[in-house]
């Protein structure tokens, strides 16, 4: 009797992935698999024209992009981006949650709304915003720091200020999803630790270093590989604010990819650009739960 | 006493001030919109409209004719959400309730597969939805939103709390497997239901780089596609782009306000047991 139910159990479950498991594989899986691919071709415009004139070429894709100065700026401003704009956006969010979980805030809710604003906004339209707020001359951003004697500054039109412009917007657009995951992660430490430590005699930065950290290291792990995948995307912010420049300062490995594959049409070439992404992506990953692991 | 009065103060200042700051821009946005051509350029800075005017707007609806790209955004939000609550429910509440064999390694899998980017197969798909004559359709933007990892972790998480016994209870009384799925599981679960309708919903509308792709003609193009266009040959104009910004905005905002709750939930959830 048991052993019917499983078994229809089991003929059900394929009927209900049956759909997702479809989707997937023919629009997830076979194209990356592809893509993989495509990065051992040639495939250029007149493959696009038809497909038959791509021809095999190896690794010749990667040993071009070796020497490509293009492509290593483009890779250089991707982890400039991710190594720097990453921590800067845990720590706003770790910053953010603190004061939003500390016991004596009022209006708690509000705050929290306001502070997780910027993550549903159109990605697109305030990059648009940012860039009129960094505007050298009409710009808030100059207003401010004019008020208080400094500047102005040629944000984006600066090869030395555009990449970290376009940190600053990433922050400020993110830092609230994963200030939501690290207040979540606040609530689980259990509170007779900070009691027992208080009792003790442990200060608020004795506290935070001994309880409150250890306590939210599996949410650090989430969170930053996490964030870390997403920040190896970067697109829409050069591609609004900059078109890539000054330079080729903000030109990212995705926009590179974008630019190669969609604007020149060598599509081998763009594919490797993005195998490239995803090694550099597994690599980051398994660095860090490496990381972990070893810690624990 | 005193010192806790000192610490409440300080607090809600740091508050304060993070909140002005991250609202800044967004606030800014606004007041432009509503700005006449040019008074967004003016020195010192204005913070508000000095004659509020629908200009921009109006420029945005009659000559832009931007109501195309809303309803395309439209349309393709509203099929991603409802397609995608389908698909994923079923899919997730079968990794949570439904046995069989391979299905850990299966669950493994997927979970690997969220750390490869999107990208890696975004020119195969576009060639193949080329060859299917996809290219600059709704379906072909629609396509990548359907099936999503994340989205069947999310409710396999919230299935597995659905208790066994009343499934079961369902099966004894003759109930085939889709039977139990719609009348038994499906209102356990239907608050993460919301929630991933939420995800769907703001994900779609805010998607970029993959409608920039597919779509080539600018009577298909999405909100966000039209309005990259847009700044491109009107740069000049802040107060117009402004309006632009805003009515992009303004859909997600209000779905985000009528869903908090859950969507937040939703995310913090994800966090800690993920």
């Amino acid at each position: 009797m048991s052993s019917i139910l499983d078994r229809n159990k089991a003929r059900a479950a394929w009927w209900f992935l049956a759909p997702a498991m479809i989707l997937l594989g023919l629009f997830f899986v076979l194209p990356v698999a592809a893509g993989i691919l495509l990065s051992l071709t040639d495939f250029d415009i007149y493959a696009v024209a038809n497909p038959g004139a791509a021809r095999f070429v190896g690794l010749g894709n990667f040993r071009h992009l070796l020497g490509d100065a293009t492509f290593w700026k483009a890779v250089a401003n991707t982890l400039q981006f991710v190594l720097i704009g990453g921590p800067l956006s845990l720590a706003t969010s770790l910053g953010a949650a603190l004061l939003l979980n500390a016991k004596l805030v009022r209006m708690r809710s509000l705050f929290r709304t306001i502070y997780f604003a910027p993550v549903v906004t159109t990605l697109v339209s305030v990059a648009i915003v940012w860039r009129y707020l960094y505007h050298p001359r009409y710009g808030l951003f100059n207003f401010i720091l004019g008020l208080v004697g400094i500047g102005p500054v040629d944000w984006l039109g600066d090869p030395h200020w555009a990449m970290p412009s376009i940190i600053l917007l990433a922050v400020w657009k993110n830092f609230g999803y994963n200030m939501l995951i690290f207040v979540a992660g606040l609530q689980v430490i259990p509170q007779e630790l900070y009691e027992a430590a208080a009792i003790d005699g442990a200060g608020y930065w004795r506290r935070f270093r001994h309880i409150t950290l250890p306590g939210l290291a599996p949410t650090f792990l989430f969170v930053s590989v996490t964030t870390m995948i997403g920040f190896f995307q970067l697109f829409a912010e050069p591609y609004v604010m900059t078109q890539g420049g000054p330079l080729g300062a903000t030109r990212s490995m995705v926009l590179f990819m974008y630019e190669e594959g969609f604007r020149w049409w060598r599509m081998g070439m763009a594919s490797a650009v993005a195998v490239v992404l995803l090694l550099i992506t597994l690599v980051g990953t398994l660095v860090q739960l490496r990381w972990v692991r070893r810690d624990t | 006493m005193k010192k806790r009065g000192i610490n409440t103060v300080l607090l809600h200042a740091a508050l304060l001030v993070g909140a002005a700051v991250t609202l800044m821009p967004l606030v800014w946005m606004v007041a432009a919109s509503f700005m006449a051509p040019g008074e967004a350029n003016s020195l010192p800075p204005r913070l508000l409209p000095a004659h509020p005017t629908l200009q921009n707007f109006v420029l945005l609806f009659t000559r832009l004719d931007i109501m195309r790209n809303f309803v395309n955004s439209a349309i393709v939000t509203v099929l991603a959400t409802v397609l995608s609550v389908l698909v994923n429910s079923l899919a997730g509440y079968a990794f949570a309730k439904l046995p069989f064999r391979g299905r850990e390694t299966l669950f493994k899998t997927l979970a690997g597969a969220l750390v490869v980017p999107a990208q890696v197969g975004m020119l195969p798909l576009f060639l193949l939805l080329r060859e299917l004559g996809l290219v600059n359709s709704y379906a072909g933007v629609l396509v990548p939103y359907l099936a999503s990892i994340f989205g069947i972790f999310l409710i396999r998480q919230y299935a597995l709390s659905v208790p066994d016994e009343l499934l079961d209870a369902a099966r004894l009384e003759g109930a085939g497997e889709f039977a139990v799925f719609r009348l038994v599981a499906l209102p356990v679960i239907k608050p993460i239901l919301v929630t991933m309708a939420a995800f769907t919903f703001l994900s779609a509308w805010n998607d970029f780089m993959w409608p920039l792709i597919i779509l080539s003609d600018s009577g298909m193009y999405t909100l966000p596609v039209a309005l990259a266009n847009l700044v491109g040959e009107h740069v000049q104009d802040t107060e117009l782009m402004m309006a632009g910004s805003l009515l992009t905005i303004l859909p997600a905002l209000v779905v985000f306000l009528i869903f908090q709750r859950t969507y937040v939930q939703g995310i913090m959830s994800g966090g800690v047991k993920g």
